[in-house]
């Protein structure tokens, strides 16, 4: 069997601060498989977004990696010096952020930024660089290509920035991009759309995606496997269709409950009570227990790890063999 | 026959956008004007939902805006229980019966003000507890603690800051500030476009709860299908400032005219996997100050013709629903 392409290991992000540390993830394991498309889903401060930015190196200080492993293609990236990580990032781990337009230099073309791109990390002269910036504005559906290239991004509408996003990301060939909320800031016919793009580029391609998003529906429609965070940790990870029709964590079932359904009528939304604890409060045991209404004995004092759940692994006491007599 | 409650006749508002004098004669440039809003025509009855769905730039937060008096109308009215309730002149009393809850609650909250004061604020402007003193004082502490009890929050909550808050706790102050006065007809715009979905189904659980305690009329603004469809009675889609279908929540899921309709319903992501075959539609909304001839859904429709292209269909009525579609009237969909 082929290695993994990524490989994320009881990964840790701490936060120092005046009333000491905040662990924002603790102990999250994950891999990604050549060419597939993992999601990452979970509500605001779960974590997600963390996640993906230590794996590209984009962790915000003071924020930093306190412990655990990232394996790229076999190799530790968590530690690499900045000059490493820098020629790394964007040739063969590309990003996609949420925002299109802070993620473009206002002040230059289209064409000068993915010219740039392409030049640092494929090595070619002007001419073959512009050629290739054509193509791949050309792949992303932007119509007139070569004359949109001269243009500057507040030109450009905010589902065509986001094609430019996805050109930019693509330029170096890389084997994984990362893809944090990439549609959240469209409108739906639009989202539509990157999202029919994304996917369709990654294949051809062959590049593996980690696609962080918020919307379940997102999930549904693009990835191969999703993980659920909670907490700053992963509840839940498995096959799409599993975590989505039989998801083995109460809060996956809570989250999937929550969302207003097209194909049927339900008086009210099920609702999970409270909110997500704060990263200075979390509580023993199993981060979700104050919150769950099937929590019993020993969710308030042990922290589940991730256990074989039916076709998915959950991170809940209700799985483990031993202890499914007293629940 | 009693009336509806909210009654909206050709209701428009236009935008200038012009440049300024100076580049106007400097420049010879035109002047120029965005139809935010178009022939709007709507009413919603006593206790009912209508939903306004819509992509962004539709126009959809300017009819909630010009319906609670935010906007005065260019043309058209609003008649709200039978009295004339456009613009700012709209009297006192009717005033407070309408309440709007915005869609940031972040940004619609004062960050300086305790709870207790932002949801008081109503109640003192409407003259709820009148006369100084201290009896007038805690009719209305009293009142704020019902009404932050009623939303599920508590009493102790009236001392706090709005940044003591999660999102959608703030959203669920905004919603008590706004049943301060008692009013009959909420307009809601994108009341939980900003929270998670586990917090969306909390607030839109205490939202319909209020509905039937309180009897309340919703305007309920959205871009989430999936929302409408759980919220609303009746749904109304806009696209450039106009209204192209309205119908039946049933009918309008069930079986979508408009071609525009068609195309937002397909564009959902399909959590369930049902193995609908998707047709992202293909181009963009255009620009609102240059727009299309005819229907201004023309350089996107699937079925246009010359006729689409020239002029502007009007909402008829047509087995049961308002579609505003020459390819829907002449049957050729």
């Amino acid at each position: 069997m082929p290695a993994p392409l990524l490989e994320v290991e009881h990964l840790r992000v701490e936060f120092p601060g005046r009333r000491g540390r905040l662990v924002a993830l603790d102990d999250v394991s994950f891999s990604i498989e050549p060419g597939e498309v993992l999601g990452v889903v979970g509500e605001s401060g779960a974590g997600k977004s963390l996640t993906g930015a230590s794996i590209i190196g984009l962790l915000d200080p003071p924020g930093r990696i306190a412990g655990g492993e990232i394996r790229f293609e076999g190799a530790r990236i968590d530690n690499l010096p900045y000059e490493q990580m820098r020629r790394l990032r964007g040739r063969r781990i590309g990003a996609i952020f949420q925002d299109p337009l802070t993620s473009l230099d206002p002040l230059y073309t289209v064409g000068q930024q993915l010219v740039e791109t392409i030049q640092t990390h494929l090595g070619l002269n002007a001419a073959e660089a512009r050629r290739r910036a054509v193509r791949l504005l050309q792949e992303t559906g932007i119509p007139a290509a070569e004359a949109r290239l001269d243009q500057y991004p507040h030109q450009f509408s905010g589902g065509m920035r986001q094609r430019v996003v996805i050109a930019l990301a693509l330029a170096g060939e890389p084997r994984l991009i990362v893809a944090d909320e990439p549609t959240t800031a469209l409108d739906v016919s639009i989202q539509a759309q990157i999202i029919a793009l994304l996917k369709r580029l990654c294949r051809e391609h062959g590049a593996a995606v980690m696609l962080v998003t918020h919307d379940m529906g997102v999930i549904a429609e693009t990835c191969d496997r999703v993980a659920v965070m909670y907490a700053g940790r992963i509840v839940e990870i498995g096959p799409v269709a599993a975590v989505i029709h039989a998801p083995a964590h109460p809060y996956t079932a809570g989250l999937m409950g929550s969302i207003p359904a097209m194909d049927e009528d339900r008086p009210r939304l099920l609702q999970i009570d409270g909110a997500m604890p704060r990263l200075n409060a979390i509580p023993p045991g199993c981060a979700f227990h104050p919150r769950c209404q099937r929590a019993f004995e020993p969710c308030t004092h042990a922290r589940p790890e991730l256990m074989t759940a039916g076709a998915t692994r959950a991170a809940c006491w209700l799985h483990a063999p031993a202890l499914q007599a007293a629940a | 026959m009693t009336h509806p409650l909210v009654e909206v006749e050709g209701l428009a508002k236009t935008f200038d956008v012009s440049p300024p004098w100076l580049n106007r004669v400097a420049e010879r440039k035109p002047r120029q004007f965005v139809h935010a809003v178009d022939d709007v025509a709507f009413t919603i009855g006593r206790g009912r939902t209508l939903a306004l769905v819509g992509e962004s730039g539709c126009g959809k937060s300017t009819v909630a805006r010009l319906l609670v008096g935010l906007y005065a109308p260019t043309r058209g009215r609003v008649v709200f229980d039978g009295v004339d309730a456009s613009g700012s002149a709209r009297p006192a009393a009717i005033r407070r019966r309408m309440q709007m809850i915005f869609q940031d609650p972040y940004a619609s909250l004062n960050p300086r003000w305790k709870v207790k004061d932002i949801v008081a604020e109503p109640l003192r402007e409407h003259g709820f507890a009148a006369g100084e003193g201290g009896a007038s004082q805690r009719r209305i502490a009293e009142r704020v603690g019902e009404l932050l009890v009623s939303v599920g929050l508590t009493d102790a909550d009236a001392d706090k800051f709005p940044h003591q808050f999660s999102g959608g706790q703030r959203q669920r102050i905004s919603i008590a500030r706004a049943l301060a006065t008692q009013p009959e007809f909420l307009v809601c715009d994108e009341p939980t476009s900003a929270l998670d979905v586990s917090v969306q189904a909390q607030v839109l659980n205490i939202m319909k709860d209020l509905q039937v305690r309180h009897g309340l009329t919703y305007l309920f603004i959205s871009h989430n299908l999936a929302v409408v469809r759980h919220v609303s009675d009746e749904v109304g889609v806009m696209y450039l400032g106009r209204i192209v279908e309205l119908a039946d929540k049933a009918l309008l899921f069930s079986r979508p005219r408009h071609p525009y309709t068609r195309m937002l319903l397909d564009a959902i992501p399909d959590i369930h996997m049902s193995g609908r075959s998707r047709t992202p539609v293909q181009g963009e909304v255009p620009n609102p100050l240059n727009p299309p001839s005819g229907c201004s859904f023309n350089p996107r429709c699937p079925h246009a013709n010359e006729r689409c292209r020239i002029e502007r269909p009007k909402l008829l009525a047509i087995d049961g629903v308002r579609v505003a579609c020459h390819a829907v009237e002449e049957r050729r969909v």
